[in-house]
């Protein structure tokens, strides 16, 4: 009977920490809900609820088991993240690891660092603001220039990130470093195209994960949810937009 | 053309990186946003109206993430993600805070009812094709999801 409780407990903290680690690193609210739900069947648990929301999840068994409730507090993007837990639920499914094993690997992978190293990143952001300046009908003179601000706007975001915390005004910090670099390199003539310049090296900060599941939580039925992250990446254009019209403003 | 090939593959794989996408999905996020931006491209040039040209290019793209994530098990999310982030509407919306700044604000209005339209089709495109595939293959969302 004792033993019993014990691992009603432990299916309970494995699924919280596959959900946690999913809801934090960017998965759909289905996708959360759905993987907690097949983890605990795998254990031997046919019947649980979940309510996820961006900011929580409160998850219960059937019966007379506690419910439990953890807060999601910190929340970034890193779908390699997702991708692992999504195969380790599988493998659990398949009955191929046992429940201690499970959250061994569960441990270690909310341990683990972010897949690419922070000077990859940025130097992805940088490709990526050339790409877009070329994809938008720039010119390749423009190129180099929205290299660097795109890549120097990216860095800007992931430090001040860490050192402010509110993501808001990291992103609004970032966009009007990124709007005063490209204003520098159009005066100083390396640059031609302004509006393209900084269309292109603002890409990097679009919060593109946010927008595809703030969709699909919709269509999906989970309106909190929705909702909410919708207007997380509205606030987030709201903070490029004004970074870059302080800039005008200024200049 | 080769440029709006090439310079789209890069991107949308550079862009997956910013998001932590395993690696070993790296090259289908770029061919998707690749296959997304050339049908968007083609139509605009063929003076298609922007909305439209969206819509359908953003079909094609989540399609194309559908098969792929049933191919190799793993979250549509992160397809979907690299192959949607070309067609976001950053020049509109930038036009639209430059016009507000300026205080033209009828312009501003305009072009930021544009961007909205132009977000609305991606996601109707998104929605789209889950009915789809839905209809398709006859299979619950839940079940789709857990590949």
């Amino acid at each position: 009977m004792i033993t019993q409780t014990n691992s009603t407990y432990e299916i309970i903290d494995a699924c919280l920490l596959a959900g946690k680690i999913m809801l934090e690193n960017g998965a759909e609210t289905t996708r959360v809900e759905d993987t907690m739900m097949r983890m605990a069947a795998s254990f031997g648990i046919p019947q649980s609820h979940s309510f996820v929301t961006p900011t929580a999840i409160i998850f219960s068994l059937e019966g007379t088991d506690p419910t439990k409730l953890i807060r999601i507090s910190e929340r970034s993007t890193d779908l390699q993240k997702v991708d692992e837990v999504n195969s380790i639920s599988r493998m659990a499914s398949a009955r191929e690891i046992t429940l201690p094993e499970t959250m061994k690997r569960l441990k270690q992978l909310e341990e683990a660092k972010g897949t690419y190293p922070m000077f990859i990143q940025v130097l992805a952001a940088a490709a990526t603001s050339g790409c877009f300046l070329i994809m938008f009908q720039g010119q390749w003179q423009d190129f180099i220039p929205a290299l660097i601000s795109g890549g120097m706007g990216y860095l800007c975001a992931v430090l001040f990130q860490g050192l402010v915390q509110i993501k808001f005004f990291a992103e609004f910090l970032a966009a009007f470093v990124i709007g005063s670099l490209s204003v520098g390199f159009v005066a100083i003539g390396l640059g031609l195209d302004l509006d393209k310049i900084i269309i292109g090296s603002v890409m990097p900060l679009v919060p593109g994960v946010l927008i595809t599941n703030a969709v699909r939580d919709l269509i999906a039925g989970h309106l909190v949810s929705g909702i909410t992250k919708g207007t997380e990446a509205l606030l987030t254009a709201f903070a490029i937009g004004s970074g870059i019209a302080v800039v005008f403003t200024l200049y | 053309m080769w440029e709006q090939l090439i310079t789209s593959f890069i991107a949308s794989a550079t862009f997956a990186i910013l998001f932590n996408a395993p690696k070993r999905t790296l090259f289908i996020c770029g061919l998707v946003g690749m296959v997304g931006w050339i049908i968007y491209f083609e139509l605009v040039s063929r003076h298609f109206d922007y909305v439209p040209a969206t819509l359908i290019a953003a079909i094609a793209i989540s399609v194309l993430c559908q098969i792929f994530a049933k191919l190799y098990k793993t979250p549509i999310i992160i397809y979907s993600v690299a192959g949607i982030i070309p067609l976001v509407p950053g020049g509109l919306a930038y036009d639209a805070t430059r016009k507000f700044v300026e205080n033209d604000y009828s312009l501003a209005v305009q072009l930021a009812a544009k961007a909205l339209m132009i977000s609305g089709s991606i996601a109707i495109g998104l929605i789209f094709s889950e009915v789809l595939m839905r209809i398709t293959f006859r299979r619950s969302i839940s079940s789709s999801k857990s590949n």
